[in-house]
């Protein structure tokens, strides 16, 4: 068992605790940004109901998902400094686009939910707000893959422009990765969304939204794997050979198909479950196949990492943090999307219609 | 400038360590300044350009951050005014103020974390040196401001799915957490004024002592001094806003009770702040010699120092003009006495002097403001004490209205102050600013696209806020009756 887990040294932990908060990013935060993927491609007669199902399942928790990242970004640099500056600075353009897109996203969300005029706000900002939600993403992925391609950990002293700043990130394998997690974000959103739409019709909605997006997290993730024999040969190689490899696929193989036998049985809670586990065990596959490594080849997480009295520290505080956020976070999802939530009484008490016309103030139209 | 800039340069690329004073010394090598002179150009312009964005970034995100934290104090001041009283106008308050903190809470969030990325994206050097120091209140930050978001969701969507009582301690979680993610990034430009928790060999930190640098000698003044400042800001401009409502005859009942819990924020804030402004500036009278010379625009050594009001430095001649002069005001305010020698910029090395007119202009703005909004303080305890309602005074109401953007304005031009006023360095006496910038070229183009987001942004929630201040509130009769949730709070005796 000793040699299957990687040693338990104060850098380890620490790359525990950013690798934790990214995966929760992309399972929470990156649900948000699925969300406006749908919101975008909205279609047939419920358009409007699915966007305002959207609007209501993000708006109260987007926020709090949202500092995942930034949770992330510090941790990064106060335990690894080295691997942020080397970082931040190959993929200074793709950073800089990506921040567009949230600060786009984030404020588009919150004017279209709290201009006066509504009828006209939401057209108006509903565009912006579902456009920012698909760039990002797609340079979300950008940057992963020019991390797991381990171009970006190169000095860029004595090289052209092009050379250290854009084709360090830029390659077939990088847009495949931008692609996969559009695609992952989209799949996340639909399963979540599935589970909690109102009536039938909403719900066969964003069942047909799911299955359509677990086809193109297929394919997607495929491409990636086909580029990667060309950009990321250390993936790859990893991917074969690290000793947690078969346990990863297996476990990642078994969610996807239990998440496809879900979508076909009609049992949405099974399948986020599964959808989630099967996006994790792709992550954690990342993960597995760069260790020990942040960027392959070039920056360590041991060599990168900050002095041991700074790391001891950073633990403390996040055992301290994480004792105050745990309970909270709780609090918050069990109010919005938790089955003792006051909707799902009020459901249970008055049936589904009732629930959603006196928790939403606006008549529906009868079903 | 320019030549300053071209001999860093050089010296970058020849790859020696050139932090502190050791980079001093270097610079005194002219025949380099002329080696590289296009290179050097380039390089000057993108420092500027970093130093330009960051400023910017900070500028426009400060302003969301204050209102961040100032606000959720409002408006859970107005909800237990509901909950104490059931005065539907309390509620319908609390609410409004609820969704104008929303927006701008979206907003600060959202250009908050593009601080946090262009702290690497800009500056890679200093966060590679000082990310093991002073990452510690960053983190720290993170779990606070996380805090504060999940509370915040459930305070504006929580209305009618949780008790009163948990949705105003939601309320008051969310104050709290706000005060303390704002304390935390405080701290941590303290450090960059007073660094501590590490030894200087060789141009690199060894010993490092995060929890010393978390106690750095200028973390007390400047937490307290910006802290004050979010609520003497937020709380005189939420006044100066209802004021010019109630000049103009709308709402009285509305806007009266509005005003009178602004002003509950605002007064003992603005009161107070001079005090912390007097810590502050003795903080950097002893420890930041260059900057209060700037700050005052002093250029000659000597005790019994005048206190400069207003006046233009002038860098070239090193004379102050123009300037009211009160004998021996600043050796007193400095140091407690008018024999007290203060350092004037003369006999601090031209490289290491601050930008003057900046610094000492934006300190006078900043005190000019905080001095005005001290003094209307004053009168509105005068006011709120008298027999005469305040509603009908209405010299006092437009005495108001004129302070509302008096706050920001301080909060601005105290920003320029320790910010302008530290350089040429990054960490004080430790790590240049043009040591630390990215060696990524053409920084002006990033600069410009988030100066225009950043003006979008700004134009787009001034016009929301507007919309929102302007939707006449729901008179008492009008409001519709609020349901009482099982575990309410009674009303009656409460």
């Amino acid at each position: 068992m000793a040699d299957v887990l990687p040693p338990l040294t104060l850098a380890n932990a620490t790359a525990a605790l950013v690798i934790v908060s990214l995966t929760l990013y992309v399972l929470f935060g990156g649900a948000d940004f699925g969300g406006g993927v749908w919101d975008l491609l909205a279609s047939g007669p419920r358009a409007k109901q699915q966007r305002a199902l959207i609007s209501d399942a993000i708006g109260p928790i987007w926020e709090a998902n949202h500092v995942w990242l930034i949770l992330v970004v510090v941790l990064l640099f106060t335990g690894f400094p080295k691997a942020y500056a080397a970082v931040s600075t190959t993929l200074h353009i793709p950073l800089t686009l990506m921040l567009v897109g949230i600060v786009l996203r984030g404020s588009a969300f919150t004017f279209r939910t709290y201009d006066t005029r509504r009828a006209s706000a939401g057209r108006r900002w509903g565009r912006p707000f579902a456009i920012a939600s698909v760039v990002t993403p797609v340079l979300l992925g950008i940057c992963v893959g020019a991390l797991a391609s381990g171009e970006v950990g190169r000095p860029v002293a004595g090289r052209s422009f092009a050379d250290a700043y854009v084709w360090s990130w830029l390659s077939p394998f990088t847009l495949a990765c931008g692609a996969l997690s559009l695609a992952v974000f989209a799949y996340l959103a639909a399963l979540y969304l599935w589970v909690e739409a109102k009536g039938p019709g909403l719900r066969a909605d964003f069942r047909a939204r799911a299955a359509w997006s677990a086809v193109a997290v297929f394919v997607t993730g495929a491409s990636s794997l086909a580029t990667a024999w060309f950009d990321a040969p250390a993936i790859v190689e990893g991917l074969v050979t690290s000793r947690w490899a078969l346990l990863l696929h297996v476990g990642t193989g078994a969610c996807a198909v239990t998440a496809l036998w879900a979508l076909w049985r009609g049992r949405p809670r099974t399948a986020r479950l599964a959808g989630a586990g099967q996006v994790v065990g792709m992550l954690f596959g990342w993960y597995a196949s760069t260790y020990p490594y942040v960027v392959p080849d070039t920056l360590t997480i041991a060599g990168t990492a900050a002095p041991d009295v700074t790391l001891r520290l950073l633990l403390g505080a996040c055992a301290a943090g994480t004792v105050v956020l745990l309970p909270s976070l709780w609090y918050l999802l069990r109010i919005f999307k938790g089955a003792g939530s006051a909707f799902e009484r009020l459901e249970r008490a008055t049936g589904e219609y009732e629930a959603v016309r006196m928790t939403r103030e606006v008549p529906l139209p009868r079903p | 400038m320019v030549t300053r800039f071209t001999i860093l340069r050089t010296h970058r690329s020849t790859g020696r360590a050139s932090f502190g004073r050791e980079a001093v010394a270097c610079r005194d090598e002219p025949d380099t300044a002329t080696a590289v002179p296009a290179a050097g150009r380039v390089f000057v312009s993108d420092v500027l350009a970093a130093r330009a964005q960051m400023a910017m970034s900070l500028a426009f995100h400060i302003v969301f951050a204050v209102i961040g934290i100032a606000m959720p104090v409002l408006m859970v001041l107005a909800e237990r005014r509901w909950q104490r009283t059931g005065d539907p106008i309390a509620l319908e308050l609390a609410k409004r103020w609820a969704k104008g903190t929303a927006v701008l809470f979206a907003v600060g969030a959202v250009s908050g974390t593009v601080l946090s990325f262009e702290l690497g994206l800009l500056w890679p050097s200093f966060m590679e040196w000082a990310g093991p120091i002073i990452g510690m209140p960053f983190s720290l930050e993170g779990f606070a401001f996380f805090t504060e978001a999940i509370f915040l969701g459930i305070y504006l969507y929580g209305w009618d799915r949780i008790s009163r009582r948990a949705h105003l301690w939601s309320g008051i979680a969310v104050a709290v957490s706000g005060a303390v993610s704002g304390i935390f990034v405080v701290i941590a430009n303290a450090w960059m004024n007073a660094p501590a928790g590490f030894r200087l060999v060789d141009g690199k930190p060894v010993d490092i002592d995060p929890i010393a640098a978390l106690g750095n000698a200028a973390a007390f003044s400047q937490t307290l001094h910006m802290t004050l400042a979010a609520y003497a800001a937020t709380g005189l401009a939420a006044a100066g806003v209802h004021a010019l409502f109630l000049l103009r005859g709308r709402d009285r009942a509305f806007h009266g009770v509005a005003l009178r819990i602004a002003l509950l924020v605002g007064i003992p804030a603005s009161l107070a702040q001079p005090v912390s402004g007097h810590l502050s500036a003795q903080f950097v009278a002893a420890n930041q010699p260059a900057k209060l010379a700037a700050m005052e625009g002093h250029w000659k050594t000597g005790a019994n120092a005048p206190l400069r009001i207003g006046g233009w430095p002038d860098e070239a001649t090193e004379t102050t003009r123009w300037s009211i002069d009160i004998p021996g005001a600043l050796s007193f305010l400095a140091f407690n006495s008018t024999d007290a020698v203060v350092t004037g910029l003369r006999d601090i090395p031209r490289d290491e002097r601050p930008p003057v007119a900046i610094t000492h202009l934006a300190f006078q703005v900043m005190v000019a403001c905080g001095t005005a909004m001290a003094l209307v303080s004053a009168w509105a305890i005068v006011v709120l004490v008298g027999r005469r309602p305040f509603v009908e005074r209405r010299r006092f109401l437009r005495a108001l209205v004129a302070c509302a953007p008096l706050g920001f304005v301080a909060v601005e031009a105290g920003w320029v102050t320790t910010e302008v006023g530290r350089q040429p360095w990054i960490i004080h006496g430790v790590m240049r600013t043009a040591d630390a910038v990215t060696p990524m070229p053409g920084l002006a183009v990033p600069f410009a696209l988030f100066t225009a987001l950043y003006v979008l942004l700004s134009i787009v929630t001034a016009i929301i806020l507007g919309r929102q201040m302007l939707v006449v509130p729901k008179t008492p009769a009008a409001v519709r009756p609020v349901p009482t949730p099982p575990a309410a709070v009674p009303v009656a005796g409460d």
